[in-house]
């Protein structure tokens, strides 16, 4: 007989991991978004540059459920969540599993800023279901939920917190390493922080600023310094998307990586599609964060190594 | 030859011609960016520890290492003396090349010691490990308000944490890859 000590020290990580996925559904039934699972294999992922999916057979396990989400707003069904496992091929590290929960949200209407707003509503929400106060300690600092958020541009982040600008780290290839080193250290540190208006050429699903088409509507959210969530408003034009991927596939190719087919079905029915907005979060490091875990395995039952 | 993506904790790798074990070890994707893996590195010779961060397509050469099975006879402030068990010669590590591996070592533990172009730079131990707990709180049966684990500190000086039920003096088996409990030795 062999008890699995590990795993009977997850007991309470775990009651507690069930109750802010209870709290999650409960948000969204009130707020009457309909709850959908879309398959998780598929014949062929989104092309994007460092987005990397398992195969199965000769289609692939999903790394979001991006395509099939936005072909139910496409055809009508205007407020839609998901909450399912997704698949990445080589992540793993203390905030990453190959294997993980991504919450994924979509609505007609409205833009990215009001997506950071449900955001904030959300997770205030589940803090509340599960019995935390406004103030959290994560990672041995405080954290105050209360409203409002901070908010602060891409460009400003660079500014404030790197030497190097945001173009400057473009030009000479450093954008992530900036990013990681510099300016993820102080995100969210004592309060969530919304980073919004990325570089154009990183986000390859998300719509361009009508005022500066050198960046994209999209946003990501930071708390304790860690990146939970990432939200844009969506491209709705069929040839831009295509041109898109067209890029993001010769960028695959430059870095040795296999190509992606054209996900057809997808782009033929994104003209159906309404201006929307749509955001995926990370539920493990949302229960990390909440719990105050210091790593992702200590809050998921299983990680691929025990298996 | 090894890329970013098989570093790991323990992986040993030559950089400037040195032989360097990844001590810390840090994935980092920053939101549809690139992968980045964030090391902290240890001169395997020098004791001294690097920061270094890589990029996906970066390569290594393994830092090859000779291993002769030896016997840990005692420790003499921070040199720790190990008998080849087949020329008997002796030979000296300093407690910064043993790294977390002093926190297992008792004596007369057989062990692999690791050698460098001929010198020696470490130790690999076996994976289990029994070692005597010195110092641990009593466990009141049937209290239920104490946490599911308990420190405890074993002969060596290290301290892990232990089911409640564990007792002052008991042999236990330490996993020393983790540093973990794995289970009670029933003598």
């Amino acid at each position: 007989m062999t008890k699995n000590w590990s795993l009977v020290k997850r007991k309470k990580t775990l009651q507690q991991r069930a109750r802010i996925l209870q709290g999650i559904r409960q948000f969204f039934a009130e707020k009457g978004y309909l709850e959908v699972e879309t398959p998780h294999r598929i014949p062929t992922p989104a092309p994007e540059s460092h987005i990397d999916a398992i195969r199965s057979d000769t289609w692939f396990l999903h790394t979001s459920p991006e395509l099939c989400m936005k072909r139910l707003i496409a055809a009508g069904h205007e407020r839609i969540f998901q909450i399912c496992r997704c698949w990445r091929e080589k992540e793993r590290g203390n905030l990453h599993l190959p294997e993980f929960s991504l919450l994924e949200w979509y609505r007609a209407g409205g833009d990215y800023r009001s997506l950071m707003e449900e955001c904030e509503e959300l997770i205030r929400f589940v803090i509340d279901a599960i019995g935390l106060g406004e103030r959290i300690v994560f990672r041995g600092r405080e954290i105050d939920l209360s409203r409002p958020w901070k908010c602060i541009s891409v460009n400003e982040a660079f500014q404030r917190y790197s030497e190097t600008s945001m173009t400057g780290a473009l030009d000479q290839n450093l954008f992530d390493e900036v990013m990681v080193q510099e300016i993820e250290p102080n995100l969210g540190a004592d309060r969530p922080m919304f980073i919004y208006d990325y570089p154009a050429q990183r986000g390859a699903l998300a719509r361009l600023k009508r005022e500066d088409p050198t960046v994209a509507e999209r946003f990501e959210l930071y708390v304790g310094r860690l990146e939970l969530a990432n939200g844009f408003s969506e491209l709705v034009d069929p040839s831009e998307q295509r041109e898109r991927f067209r890029i993001e596939n010769k960028n695959r190719e430059s870095f040795g990586k296999p190509i992606y087919s054209m996900p057809e079905r997808f782009l033929a029915e994104l003209g159906s599609m309404p201006p929307s907005s749509g955001i995926a979060l990370g539920v493990d490091r949302l229960v990390m964060v909440l719990l105050d875990a210091g790593t992702i395995d200590e809050v998921v039952a299983f990680t691929p190594e025990e298996l | 030859m090894y890329t970013a993506s098989d570093l790991r904790k323990g992986l040993k790798v030559i950089i400037d011609n040195e032989p360097y074990i990844v001590t810390v070890f840090d994935f980092s994707k920053p939101g549809k960016g690139q992968a980045l893996y964030r090391t902290k590195l240890r001169n395997m010779i020098t004791g001294l520890t690097i920061d270094r961060t890589f990029r996906e397509g970066d390569t290594f050469e393994p830092a090859s290492l000779e291993e002769r099975p030896m016997q840990f006879l005692y420790k003499e402030g921070d040199q720790y003396h190990f008998m080849d068990n087949e020329t008997y010669e002796q030979i000296i590590i300093n407690e910064e090349s043993l790294g977390e591996a002093k926190n297992f070592l008792i004596d007369n533990l057989n062990a692999k010691v690791l050698l460098f172009r001929e010198r020696a730079i470490g130790v690999e131990l076996p994976n289990f490990v029994n070692l005597r707990i010195i110092k641990t709180e009593p466990w009141v049966r049937g209290d239920t308000s104490k946490a599911d684990f308990k420190p405890a500190t074993l002969e060596t000086g290290y301290v892990l944490r232990v089911p409640p039920f564990i007792e002052e003096g008991e042999l236990i088996t330490v996993d020393t890859r983790t540093g973990e409990f794995s289970k009670r030795v029933k003598e």
